[in-house]
């Protein structure tokens, strides 16, 4: 910086005519020069680490590894990989199984499809441009075909839902559950009761716990035959019932288990936003009457929101990267009930199946891609806007 | 530039030059290490031998156990490395085949040799095993020498552990009740309804019938076959119970698989509710502590009950071999028929018994790319893990994972006496091994390229979804069979034939 500052000083003085213009032009690319030692490092860093492994990955989901004398090769398969996670063998584990729908479906369906008709029509009497139109009906379409998908797999008789599913399952559950009871804990930390040093510490101690010791304690502790709770579940009349055989069950274990473990995430960033709100406009409309309720609806909550918008939106990029619970919990199972896109990929990887393997990654990186963007678009913009 | 930013930039320099320096001190350090040479006691000083196995604690506590004792009468550093079961197989490849290196050597499966030997990762020690006197290498039984150990008639593994399956009962149990072991899947099946919801080790609680490990991704896809073995294979080993061997068709979608996907999965109804979950390590807990009356495991059961620290059954535990069937699949049909004396040549009493050597045992194997010096004491270690001063003692301690494979392990009964087995119960558990290994019958585990993927993937998935009702028995079946015929037309239907059928061409 200091030589680019050099540089253009000394040409400042000199009066106008083509000598200038051409030191002038000689100073810029020596500036230009200059940063360009300064980014460039910085830029192959990123290059190396972050931008070639994702076209390397792209190039290997469209191929197919075999081993070969001295190494391996890859042959190129075009689209064969993706082509069989979506109509293929590999259909019925990635996207489930279809089942007819039934009045429930079809309810759920005619509602959600309503309701993006409702969307649109309101973003085109409100002056959206005809680009910003393009995106919406394509974000519309991606959304009423995940909503069938839904509906097909999880609503009809007959139908199993596959990883990408499942997978949604856990991410709009857990981020549910996780938002609402770190915000119930955040708030209730802000109280002022006895004891809230202690609690703010043993609320975030699942959060420092890796994810592989929180799968095993709760495979422990689901385990209603043996596990530490037999006591209890046998009291509760459970002790014959095994969560890990029942599909939901499973599922409602990892979930529990995801919950467990990112609720203080969400605590502990909210509480912050809580504490750090501005006191004086609570004092206000508590002077005013305002009851708890009030105060926390229409002062706290709107003060807080821009907070709760982005950690949802940080939680939500991660959750859909869930892997150490289904795997150490049940291994997937039972049959595929708990496998989520990275344990797919996972276990496609393990056997050196990569092409497969980074066929489905790359299928989780559209999803989290998209589901971030509409996130974005519809939540965050317009809360950062009011 | 300023005075500060002049000492920033000593700084920087300073540290960079200091990072050097650390590296390649290290990389020095090994150098020299390997250079010194010596003979005995100082044969391998300083050499560093870095093994590759899967997290135990059984298998790498052998190897960590003698690691010391190896080092004091040679010199050379033997570091166990550990990795969970599920990753050893891709963790080796991806090392031997990115030419990273980072382990000298395997103890591993067998069955992989399929997809290591022919791209020239593994060392052969064909020669090396002739001239090795200390080993004795004709002790160990023709099955491990010939097949676990062998690739298209070269030597690339040394043996150090015997696997295949078999079936516990509750001899005590059995005996009360004027009842003969399982000779037939119906038998097991009978057996465990009769015991189970009963008392079995008077804790006043319900006990199982039958304890398998079903659980997905961990040993349910061998535990399968070993059910279906009886009654796809009964003419020899070599006539294969994968691939019909003229055209590697998948010998799934026929009566004789779908009969053995129907009793695997009945089993489960006498069953801990939560068998889907279980794997060996669970079933072995739940069987010495005396809650099932059925097992089927591989050799470990038998060390596992004498333990006095966690056995509740020492002495109550009966080994048989692998359960069969009367009726075996003809495949031209594609139908179950009747045993008669050509059909099933290998019958006893009319039952076609195919123990299936499931795995294959855990053998040492040597990665070709290293230095000759760690070779030699790679090979000199897992030579002496095999020698039957360590192994005869190794293979009687349950903790050890390591099973019987030695002539002198069957022959020598005070072996398993000193090591707290009654002279009856070690006789009833040898004998169980002598007839699995003697018969002429016995299943070779799948040993062709991409074998984890048709195993570990395709048959895993599917049987797992068909126990846990995700698929109908039909719809599993269907699932094997197109997920095999895929991955077959990808390597090449002939390449994998042929290794199929070299994988089955021994002269035992």
């Amino acid at each position: 910086m200091d030589a680019a500052r050099v540089a253009g000083g000394r040409g400042r003085p000199v009066a106008a005519g083509e000598a200038a213009r051409a030191r002038s032009q000689a100073s810029l690319g020596a500036s230009f020069a200059v940063r360009a030692a300064f980014i460039w490092p910085a830029l192959l860093a990123i290059l190396f680490v972050s931008i070639y492994p994702l076209l390397a990955s792209l190039y290997i989901s469209l191929s197919h590894l075999k081993l070969v004398r001295g190494g391996f090769e890859f042959r190129f398969v075009g689209l064969d990989n993706f082509r069989e996670l979506l109509v293929g063998g590999e259909q019925g584990n990635f996207l489930g199984v279809l089942g007819p729908l039934g009045p429930v479906g079809w309810a759920v369906m005619a509602a959600g499809v309503a309701l993006l008709g409702w969307g649109l029509v309101r973003a085109w009497r409100g002056g959206a441009s005809v680009a910003g139109m393009v995106f919406r009906v394509l974000g519309a379409v991606l959304a009423a075909g995940t909503l069938w998908l839904a509906a097909r797999t999880l609503l009809a008789a007959g139908g199993r839902p596959g990883t990408a599913m499942v997978t949604l399952v856990y991410v709009l559950v857990g981020i549910t559950a996780q938002f609402l009871l770190g915000l119930g804990l955040a708030y209730l930390l802000t109280q002022g009761l006895p004891g809230q040093r202690l609690f703010r510490v043993v609320f975030l101690l699942p959060m420092m716990i890796t994810p592989v010791g929180v799968a095993y304690m709760f495979r422990m502790l689901t385990d209603t035959g043996k596990g530490p709770l037999q006591p209890l579940w046998a009291a509760v009349g459970l002790s014959d019932f095994s969560w890990v055989n029942s599909p939901w069950g499973a599922r409602v274990a990892v979930m529990v288990g995801d919950i467990w473990q990112w609720t203080p995430f969400m605590f502990i960033i909210l509480l912050a936003a809580l504490e750090a709100q501005d006191t004086d406009t609570v004092e206000a409309g508590m002077v005013d009457g305002a009851n708890r309720w009030q105060i926390f609806r229409h002062i706290s909550l709107p003060a807080i929101l821009p907070v709760c918008a982005t950690v949802v939106l940080i939680r939500l990029i991660e959750a859909f990267k869930i892997i150490d619970l289904p795997n150490i919990l049940t291994n997937g199972g039972p049959g595929t009930a708990t496998e989520s896109l990275s344990l797919h990929a996972y276990f496609r990887w393990r056997t050196l199946d990569l092409g497969q393997s980074a066929a489905v990654a790359y299928s989780l990186l559209f999803i989290v891609t998209v589901a971030a963007l509409a996130y974005v678009n519809l939540v965050r913009r317009r809360i950062a806007e009011e | 530039m300023t005075k500060r930013q002049c000492s920033r930039w000593a700084a920087c320099v300073a540290a960079v030059s200091l990072l050097l320096a650390a590296c390649s001190g290290g990389g020095g350090g090994d150098n020299q290490s390997q250079s010194t040479q010596g003979t005995g006691a100082d044969q391998f000083k300083g050499v560093d031998v870095t093994v590759l196995t899967f997290t135990g604690p059984q298998i790498a506590e052998p190897l960590q156990r003698r690691a010391p004792d190896f080092n004091q009468r040679t010199g050379a550093n033997i570091k166990v490395v550990t990795v969970p079961f599920a990753d050893l197989y891709d963790k080796i490849l991806t090392d031997l085949a990115t030419g990273t290196n980072s382990y000298d050597a395997f103890v591993f499966d067998p069955q992989w040799m399929g997809d290591f030997v022919p791209p020239g990762y593994l060392e052969d020690i064909t020669d090396r095993v002739k001239a090795d006197q200390a080993m004795k290498w004709d002790d160990i039984a023709p099955f491990f020498r010939d097949f676990s150990a062998s690739y298209k008639g070269r030597t690339y593994t040394i043996p150090l552990d015997g696997d295949f399956q078999m079936v516990y009962y509750r001899s005590d149990v059995l005996q009360r009740d004027g009842l003969k072991p399982p000779a037939t899947w119906d038998d097991y099946l009978a057996i465990a309804k009769r015991y189970n919801g009963k008392d079995l080790n008077d804790d006043g609680k319900a006990d199982y019938g039958s304890c398998i490990a079903k659980k997905r991704a961990a040993q349910s896809y061998w535990m399968s076959w070993s059910v279906a073995g009886s009654y796809l294979q009964a003419e020899g080993t070599s006539q294969g119970a994968f691939f019909d061997v003229n055209t590697m068709k998948p010998l799934v979608n026929n009566q004789a698989f779908a009969t053995a996907l129907d009793v695997y999965k009945q089993t489960t109804n006498y069953a801990p509710k939560d068998e889907l979950n279980l794997d060996v390590g669970d079933t072995r807990g739940l069987f010495t502590s005396g809650r099932c009356a059925l097992s089927a495991d591989w050799g470990d059961i038998g060390t596992l009950a004498i333990d006095p620290k966690t056995s509740t059954v020492k002495d109550k535990v009966g080994t048989v071999i692998m359960p069969g069937s009367k009726k075996v699949l003809d495949r031209a049909s594609g139908q179950l028929v009747d045993c008669d004396a050509t059909r099933c040549p290998h019958a006893i009493d009319g039952v076609n018994h195919a123990p299936f050597a499931a795995f294959g045992g855990w053998s040492g194997a040597i990665n070709a790319a290293v230095d000759q010096k760690v070779k030699d004491a790679a090979y000199a270690f897992m030579s002496f893990m095999s020698a039957p001063e360590q192994s005869n003692v190794d293979v009687t301690l349950g903790k050890t994972g390591f099973n019987p494979y030695r002539t002198s392990q069957f022959e020598d009964t005070d072996l398993w006496v000193k090591a707290g087995m009654s002279k009856e119960g070690a006789d009833n558990y040898l004998g169980a091994i002598r007839e699995s290994l003697q018969s002429p019958n016995m299943i070779l585990d799948l040993r062709v390229p991409k074998s984890a993927q048709y195993q570990g993937v395709v048959l895993d998935t599917a049987v797992a979804q068909f126990l846990a009702g995700e698929l109908t028995r039909d719809q599993a079946i269907q699932q094997i069979e197109q997920g095999w015929e895929k991955i077959t037309d990808e390597e090449g239907r002939d390449d994998q034939k042929a290794a199929y059928t070299d994988s089955l061409n021994i002269q035992r």
